[in-house]
């Protein structure tokens, strides 16, 4: 057998497409390029929306037209024309199915090459999967299950029809359609997402996941996500996506809300690993989310991210304290790898007595990529005994990448108690040199230090997630180190 | 007439009136100064710099742009601001002109003098070509408006391999001989290679009257070479300071800035470090002890471009009433600047619910094997701490000022000059309303 050598590896990994890059031929119903109040019209009337959800997405229109884009992070792309995307695919076949054998063989096929097969799932990890496919929702599974509770689980778009007393007062109200560039854009032209409410007093049984795909070539996505969980309830949600090779840079402009009524707690998961563009950098998903949730009294929303794809990632996903003793928390893994760019961090507006908050920020960097934090933290006069803990830590390897840290920590109450830390690193030799002297070599000696690195923040993902996580860390940092 | 209409009007006038004979290269550099000013204005709170600062109610006073000196002041008027017990050089100027009866100068071994007289003497034209705005930060507005009306200020050119054995105080006073005043103070200072120079700097208002002073300074600092810096800011709540300084360090040397701000409506401290060589050393230091209304903003920043180097930066600030804090600390560690240790901490501890902290610690980190870190806390002095001493009989009121005393006392203890160490740690004992129980 011949020796394969270094030499043998990097050529490998250098040649190593992305490994879920892949492409279903699906027949796509979709719209023509462009956009202008037509479109917006034409997209609500698709989806059979009433006539104050079409206002609403004109109203975001034109707010959208009157603004322009955010320069003010850290990241340096070519703008993407807003006039060249087409803002509406969904499958062809409709996807009123109850079971899994309705579904088209050929999705199927993609979700098994994605390694989520639906009935796997269901089987094995009793957790109920809504598939979003371009756009409209395929599967929806465990609804049984979700509704003897009073779990309302479903597609936003179903929401609007079925719902649309909820939705009417939640809507917006968190990321208003004002709010950013990329907001009111979704605000106008948002095809579909998830909406689930918990009601009073419930626990939900299940981790509640959706995966995101883009899959239609020159289609944004657009999703929406409103997750309202009533007094006292608890949630634990999953969201996680993978996007197949595309050359051309697709954009991805989510809106996702929160709101966690008194006594409530909502856990938010997410696994990022959109196509992030190949060696030299070109194509990759631009990523510009606005994640934002509501805490009232009592209540706590943690979010969990482990960032490992997107060409472009602008993502803050942020807490409002609002009512006394709210707790916000955010863990999240930043990597990026070749020339990856990523702005992310989190906003903590503490408006309450007796809020807490908890920021652990891990950036690692190499390649050509540049990793940066932004964060906030903001103490209001009213907000008494507030306290905050931040920790970021940047791990850099190699020296063509850089690592990055903007907190912005404003405090106006004098017994206010914050602390922030950052420190950057490389991995040490002598933690390399100890690992090659026990056999293991350094390609998994570095997978081994980086889980080591990120572990605080991987222990607070849910099970399922946390080993998909671990994997993604390693693929994503594969022929990093030279 | 808006203050920027005043300015740029009044620029020929200024640049005609010349009652120097200037070198070609100065108009040049001013004229090139007033169409960056001209084009950018003032900074406003939108800008990212600016975010925490308006320049807003400052700027709208109607200002007297070249004060008449007011005669009559004498000694007596300022010996209160000088440290007395020391031997020093001392550069007076009082409203934006020299005052040569109050001064002491030198040109025996060094230069310390004004640059008005450099300015205008071929000798000191290699000098003044040589350094004069090369590192002024050409994006700041203001620093381009000092530089357009560049004419006063100190000239500190110390040769190679001399130690100054005398501190140099630069004061800059306002008589307040008119309602509102700008000041534009420029200092140069070059020190040569393996010499040591000390210099105080202060500002001070004589009277109740509104004075706006823009500042700017340019440090070179050559091989193995130390300076210490100290900015003395314990001005009338009527004036305002923005100070932007500039320090190109040569490998080896070792400069030190302490900026020690008490006092002042609103005090902008811009505070830049280039590095052009290996194995230097930067150190920045803060104290903000405020109260009343005062804002103070501190903006620094520290660029690696060179292997083997530190910065060392602290800054501490007690906030008190409505008092305002900015703290803005940017550390970049250029691709090449590999071996770096770069460590910046922000301490900051607020007394009363009216006084706001905005804290930025900024990393810009290019390069891989280097230390970094940036820590930044906001809090409460200990309470066990405050009831330990309680119960050993101090009052409570004391009890709390001493912990101040000593969370203030980090950065007062960097100061190398005893005479000024013990006037800041009265000023601060001052400020805290505090008996020290013990002799200074």
């Amino acid at each position: 057998m011949s020796k394969f050598t270094e030499d043998d590896l990097k050529k490998e990994l250098e040649t190593k497409e992305y490994e879920y890059g892949f492409y279903t031929d699906i027949e796509s119903d979709k719209f023509p390029v462009g956009l202008n109040e037509d479109v917006v019209i034409a997209i609500s009337k698709k989806k059979n929306e009433p006539a104050w959800m079409t206002d609403w997405r004109l109203d975001a229109f034109r707010i959208w037209k009157e603004m322009t884009e955010p320069e003010w992070a850290n990241i340096r792309y070519k703008k993407p024309s807003f006039q060249d995307i087409s803002y509406y695919a969904a499958p062809k076949q409709k996807p009123k199915l109850n079971s899994l054998d309705e579904v088209d063989p050929e999705l199927l096929k993609t979700f098994e090459k994605l390694g989520i097969s639906v009935g796997e799932q269901k089987r094995l990890s009793n957790v109920a999967v809504d598939i979003v496919m371009d756009s409209v929702s395929v599967a929806t599974t465990f609804k049984k299950t979700l509704n003897e509770k009073g779990i309302i689980f479903c597609p936003i778009s179903e929401a609007i029809q079925n719902h649309p007393e909820l939705v009417k007062k939640y809507m917006g109200s968190i990321v208003p359609k004002t709010d950013n560039f990329y907001a009111a854009l979704n605000s106008a032209v948002f095809s579909d997402g998830s909406f689930c409410y918990i009601p009073k007093g419930v626990t939900c049984p299940m981790e509640l996941s959706t995966y995101f795909r883009i899959n239609e070539g020159g289609t944004g996505q657009f999703e929406r996500t409103l997750l309202i969980a009533d007094e006292g309830s608890y949630v634990s949600y999953l969201e996680g996506c993978t996007a197949p090779t595309r050359d051309e840079n697709q954009l991805h402009a989510a809106v996702v809300e929160l709101i966690a009524l008194d006594d409530a707690e909502i856990k938010y998961s997410t696994v990022q690993n959109w196509f992030p563009g190949d060696k030299e950098g070109k194509g990759g998903v631009f990523n510009f989310v606005t994640k934002r949730g509501l805490c009232e009294k009592n209540a706590k929303i943690s979010w969990t991210q482990v960032e490992t794809g997107s060409a472009i990632t602008w993502k803050y996903p942020s807490c409002i304290l609002k009512g006394d003793n709210a707790v916000g928390e955010f863990y999240s893994i930043a990597v990026t790898n070749n020339y990856q760019q990523a702005d992310t961090g989190t906003k903590m507006i503490h408006l309450g007595s007796n809020t807490k908050s908890t920021i652990i920020s891990k950036g690692i960097s190499a390649g050509h990529s540049q990793n940066s934090y932004r964060g906030l933290v903001q103490i209001s006069p009213r907000a008494n005994n507030a306290r905050n803990f931040s920790q970021c830590d940047s791990l850099l390897m190699g020296d063509k990448c850089g690592a990055h840290t903007f907190p912005y920590i404003e405090a106006k109450n004098k017994s206010a108690q914050i602390e922030h830390e950052a420190t950057t690193s490389k991995i040490g030799e002598d933690q390399l040199f100890y690992c090659n002297q026990r056999g293991i070599n350094t390609e998994k000696a570095i997978a081994l230090i980086v889980n080591g690195f990120g572990k605080e923040v991987l222990n607070k993902l849910p099970m399922e997630f946390a080993v998909e996580a671990q994997k993604l860390l390693e693929i994503s940092l594969e022929g990093s180190v030279g | 007439m808006e203050l920027k209409e005043k300015l740029v009007s009044s620029f020929l006038a200024f640049e005609n009136k010349g009652n120097i004979d200037l070198d070609s290269t100065v108009h040049a550099i001013r004229l090139n100064a007033i169409h960056n000013f001209e084009k950018e204005g003032f900074p406003t709170k939108k800008d990212e710099d600016w975010k925490y600062t308006s320049l807003k109610p400052i700027l709208k006073e109607d200002f007297s742009l070249f004060p008449n000196a007011e005669k009559s002041v004498g000694y007596k008027n300022i010996k209160d601001y000088l440290i007395n017990d020391i031997d020093s050089y001392n550069l007076i100027f009082v409203d934006g002109q020299f005052n040569s009866f109050l001064s002491e100068t030198t040109h025996e071994d060094c230069d310390i003098c004004v640059l008005s007289s450099a300015l205008a003497r071929p000798k000191y034209k290699m000098v003044i070509d040589n350094y004069l705005n090369t590192i002024s930060n050409k994006k700041n507005s203001l620093s381009e408006l000092n530089t357009a009306f560049v004419k006063e200020g100190a000239f500190i050119n110390i040769p190679k391999n001399m130690i100054v054995h005398k501190p140099i105080q630069i004061i800059n006073f306002s008589t307040g001989s008119e309602k509102e005043v700008l000041l534009q103070p420029r200092n140069l200072v070059v020190v040569g290679e393996n010499s040591h120079v000390q210099i105080i700097e202060r500002h001070q208002n004589l009277s109740k009257n509104t004075t706006l002073t823009n500042s700017v300074t340019e440090i070179f600092v050559h091989k193995r070479a130390i300076v210490d810096y100290y900015k003395i800011q314990n001005d009338s709540n009527e004036s305002s300071l923005i100070d932007s300084t500039f320090i190109t360090q040569k490998q080896q040397s070792v400069a030190t800035v302490n900026t020690l701000s008490f006092g002042g409506k609103i005090t902008r401290n811009n505070l830049e470090f280039y590095h052009e060589g290996e194995n230097i050393t930067s150190n920045l230091n803060g104290i903000s002890v405020l109260n009343d209304k005062q804002h103070v903003d501190n903006h620094t920043l520290v660029d690696h471009k060179s292997p083997n180097c530190e910065s060392h930066e602290l800054y501490k600030g007690i906030y008190a009433d409505k008092s305002v804090g900015v703290f803005n600390g940017k550390v970049i560690v250029r691709q090449a600047a590999q071996k770096t240790n770069a460590f910046q901490q922000n301490n900051s501890i607020l007394i009363d619910d009216g006084a706001t902290i905005n804290s930025k610690p900024q990393l810009e980190i290019f390069a891989d094997d280097v230390k970094c870190s940036h820590g930044c806390t906001i809090g409460q002095l200990d309470e066990s701490a405050l009831f330990y001493m309680q119960s050993r009989g101090i009052p409570k009121k004391e009890a709390k000022a001493l912990l101040l005393y000593a969370f203030a006392n980090d950065v007062v203890e960097k100061i190398k000059i005893p005479q000024l160490k013990t006037l800041i740690t009265k000023i601060i004992a001052k400020k805290l309303n505090v008996q020290l129980g013990f002799e200074l």
